[in-house]
């Protein structure tokens, strides 16, 4: 049987060249970066040029790359360090319905430690606008957090726009840019963002990995303390293989940035075509034209997600009903029903996240396949006529 | 030079070429989230709860008291921090001591700056607490004890079960007992549920595993507030996408030391090495004593500078540390503070550690090359 992931959004191979590197700084040049000793020396040389990459691929200068254990650290040590930092001048943060949950749950927290929190909604196609973020910000708002890119449709939010507009009152602005970074330019010069995440799994790099670009001047403070590692912005033994598999993903990354997003782009508009083409009451969530090139999310009136999932796993496809990190629940995707999407075609959304590996075979097997799962799916549906009738209307093709 | 020996063991090890196998497995093959619902997903969950129960197994504990965490010092601020977080409406004192490694004491200097009251218990002249001084510092307000196992400096033991009875024989609230035994986990056998330890962390990378891994016992029912929010991941106490091939890495790492690591081989080979020294060098001092861990030897050299010595010893192929790597920028050990060293004996202290890939003619080359480059330092700037 076809094998085809296009679960890219939840996490990606290990690029080979990147695992050999890897696999190198585990067992040969395995020193501790701290140790005064040569096998220290190389290992700081290794997390460095890591560094430096990572800088060059989002137009940053090493010394604003602190380097986590992935996004969701990230996201906390931005979110909590700037807010800790930051208490005296104010305790308002603005943020967006649509963030992964490593933001909605750390703003949530701040909630109950004494912090105010403005969630600015999103239209129907999953974008914040800038007007909103405009009537949203006060004098003792300190933290505007708003994602460069959604994991579940893709959405890419005029993070230009909407950056300029809390620098203007003087406020950081920080992206969770997970999914972004790798797939489409991320300058943070060009964007006038002061805080990036990034996780290296998403970029066909190592899990446990990532990084948080901190514009010089910001004030942040650590969330753990321990060791003076990382500018003293993140305490622990640095992750050296981890890190130097995440600065050859962000090299590989920039290099094929173009090549990528071109070979990305025709796959998807192949498959939302095709989809939008042989299945009937579908729907493509999220913007048409401000999307990531490997997201495609569909939701498809009167069946489960889940079912399709299952079925599709059967054929050796794998795909995800959102997020993966909350996949497990039960509630539809807090993202889906921000836009404005109905709890039932909510739950019949499937994400198909492409990756490099896959090819125009990969989606010709999946447009094969997948209609007639849909059909049987709804062949033994109740929602298919009665109730399911009026919902219809709501389908957009 | 082609000769050379890696002493430096407690800063780092060299991950096992059997560990980077089965992570390169998870980097190529098995790489699925283990969130996700498909097959991929799956894989990656079954690998993660095997790993979960290699490490439940080694601690004699459930594998639901088992997290994942990304190395010694995130589990360790994760106990402080969000042991006192869950605690602060009637703790506000902590007990630590006055040895233990940066991510606590660091942690508990920031906690201190929150409010909170800290006893640090002093050590005699080996490195060790006196139980008895731990019974005098409790109190009705104290939110958590934190003591680790072996220090990473000298190897001294820490009596870890006579303070589990003094703690279990406390009548009402029981403060949160934490173990930091990054340095003894896959090298001494732990049994933190009959100690009435709460919580122990452990970092993959110092047992010949990965760097960017660890783990976090906590008992069952223990409450703990998560330093990080997200996700749903480990039972929703540490978010985040699990690092699969890490954990996967850990786990095989553990089992691997568990068969190579012979405490009684280790420690001969310390004793060896602790001789010949003294023999070459007699007015060196062994910063321990014969009980302590296998795998770690504090030696003072007076008259010199251990950092120079580390370099000079450096470039002969040896590889040492003048203490803790992570607090390496530092003029003097802490710990060594603690013990009551003198200056000179401060300032001339270099650490050596070993693992189960430590021979015998390792510690006698190395031996040798110490006593070599501590003559010819002390004549160049020693006293003669």
């Amino acid at each position: 049987m076809r094998k085809v992931y296009l679960d890219h959004s939840a996490t990606t191979p290990v690029r080979s060249e990147v695992a050999e590197l890897v696999l190198r700084y585990m067992t040969d040049t395995f020193g501790n970066p701290s140790s005064v000793h040569g096998f220290g020396r190389e290992a700081r040389k290794g997390v460095e040029e890591a560094r430096e990459r990572v800088a060059s691929l989002i137009n940053a200068d090493p010394r604003e790359i602190v380097f986590t254990s992935g996004g969701t650290e990230a996201d906390n040590l931005a979110i909590k360090g700037v807010a800790l930092a930051n208490r005296k001048k104010g305790r308002h943060i603005i943020t967006s319905a649509i963030e992964h949950h490593a933001v909605l749950h750390t703003c949530e927290f701040l909630e109950k430690e004494g912090y105010e929190v403005t969630v600015l909604g999103v239209d129907s196609a999953g974008l914040v606008s800038p007007d909103d973020l405009k009537a949203a910000l006060r004098d003792d708002t300190i933290l505007v957090s708003i994602m460069m890119a959604n994991n579940e449709m893709g959405a890419i939010q005029p993070i230009k726009e909407l950056a300029a507009i809390a620098r203007e009152r003087g406020v950081y602005f920080h992206t969770d840019a997970v999914q972004a970074v790798g797939q489409v330019k991320v300058d943070v010069e060009e964007l006038g963002v002061d805080l990036l995440s990034l996780s290296a799994h998403k970029i066909y790099g190592p899990k446990g990995v990532g990084a948080l670009y901190v514009r010089r001047g910001t004030k942040i403070k650590p969330i753990a303390h321990g060791g003076g590692h990382e500018r003293r912005m993140r305490a622990g033994t640095e992750n050296v293989p981890g890190i130097v598999g995440l600065g050859l993903a962000a090299k590989l990354a920039q290099e094929e940035l173009e090549d990528r997003r071109r070979h990305l782009l025709k796959l998807r508009d192949k498959l939302i075509e095709g989809i939008l083409d042989r299945v009937e009451d579908v729907r493509l969530n999220g913007p048409r034209e401000e999307r990531l090139p490997n997201n495609v999310n569909i939701s498809f009136a009167y069946v489960e997600g889940e079912s399709i999932l299952l079925n599709l796993d059967l054929q050796g496809i794998a795909a995800s009903s959102g997020s993966a990190c909350t996949s497990g629940s039960l509630e539809p995707s807090h993202v889906l029903l921000a836009m404005g999407i109905s709890h039932e075609l909510a739950h019949g959304s499937v994400r198909m996240s492409l990756g490099t590996g896959n090819s125009e075979e990969d989606i010709d097997y999946v447009l094969e396949v997948l209609p007639s799962i849909i059909e049987r799916l709804r062949s033994m549906s109740p929602l298919v006529g009665g109730r399911g009738e009026e919902k219809l209307q709501h389908v957009q093709r | 030079m082609s000769l050379e020996i890696y002493l430096d063991n407690s800063a780092t090890t060299r991950v096992h070429p059997r560990v980077a196998e089965v992570m390169m497995r998870c980097f190529t093959e098995q790489y699925g989230n283990p969130s996700s619902l498909h097959t991929m997903g799956a894989g990656a969950e079954r690998s993660l709860e095997e790993a979960r129960e290699v490490v439940a197994r080694y601690l004699g504990v459930s594998p639901s008291e088992v997290y994942f965490t990304s190395g010694g010092t995130e589990g360790n601020n994760m106990v402080l921090r969000g042991g006192c977080a869950a605690r602060r409406s009637w703790g506000r004192h902590l007990i630590t001591t006055a040895v233990e490694h940066p991510s606590v004491l660091r942690t508990c200097q920031a906690l201190e700056e929150e409010g909170w009251e800290v006893t640090y218990l002093p050590v005699d002249r080996q490195g060790r607490i006196d139980p008895e001084d731990l019974g005098r510092a409790l109190r009705e307000d104290t939110a958590l004890v934190s003591v680790m196992m072996v220090n990473n400096e000298v190897g001294s033991l820490q009596p870890v079960e006579a303070i589990g009875e003094i703690l279990k024989g406390r009548t009402g609230r029981r403060p949160l007992f934490h173990v930091d035994a990054v340095q003894a986990v896959g090298k001494l056998p732990l049994r933190p549920s009959d100690w009435g330890v709460d919580a122990l962390t452990a970092s993959g990378h110092k047992f010949h595993g990965p760097k960017g891994v660890g783990f976090l016992y906590l008992r069952q029912g223990v409450e703990v507030s998560p330093l990080m929010t997200g996700g749903e991941q480990e039972r929703g106490l540490r978010p985040g996408t699990e690092n699969v091939p890490g954990a996967v890495g850990l786990a095989r790492a553990l089992e691997l030391s568990l068969e190579e690591f012979d405490a009684r081989a280790v420690a001969a080979l310390r004793d060896l090495l602790v001789s010949s020294v003294l023999e070459g060098a007699p007015d060196a001092v062994w910063n321990g004593y014969p009980e302590g861990a296998p795998h770690i030897a504090n030696i003072s050299f007076p008259g010199v500078s251990g950092e120079m010595m580390v370099h000079h010893l450096a470039e002969a192929g040896v590889y040492v540390s003048t203490g803790s790597a992570c607090s390496s920028r530092k003029p003097t050990s802490h710990v060594l503070e603690a013990m009551g060293l003198e200056e000179e004996l401060l300032q001339g202290a270099l650490r050596f550690s070993l693992s189960a890939e430590t021979t015998e003619a390792d510690v006698r080359r190395a031996a040798a090359v110490v006593v070599e480059v501590y003559r010819e330092l002390k004549e160049l700037f020693g006293r003669g």
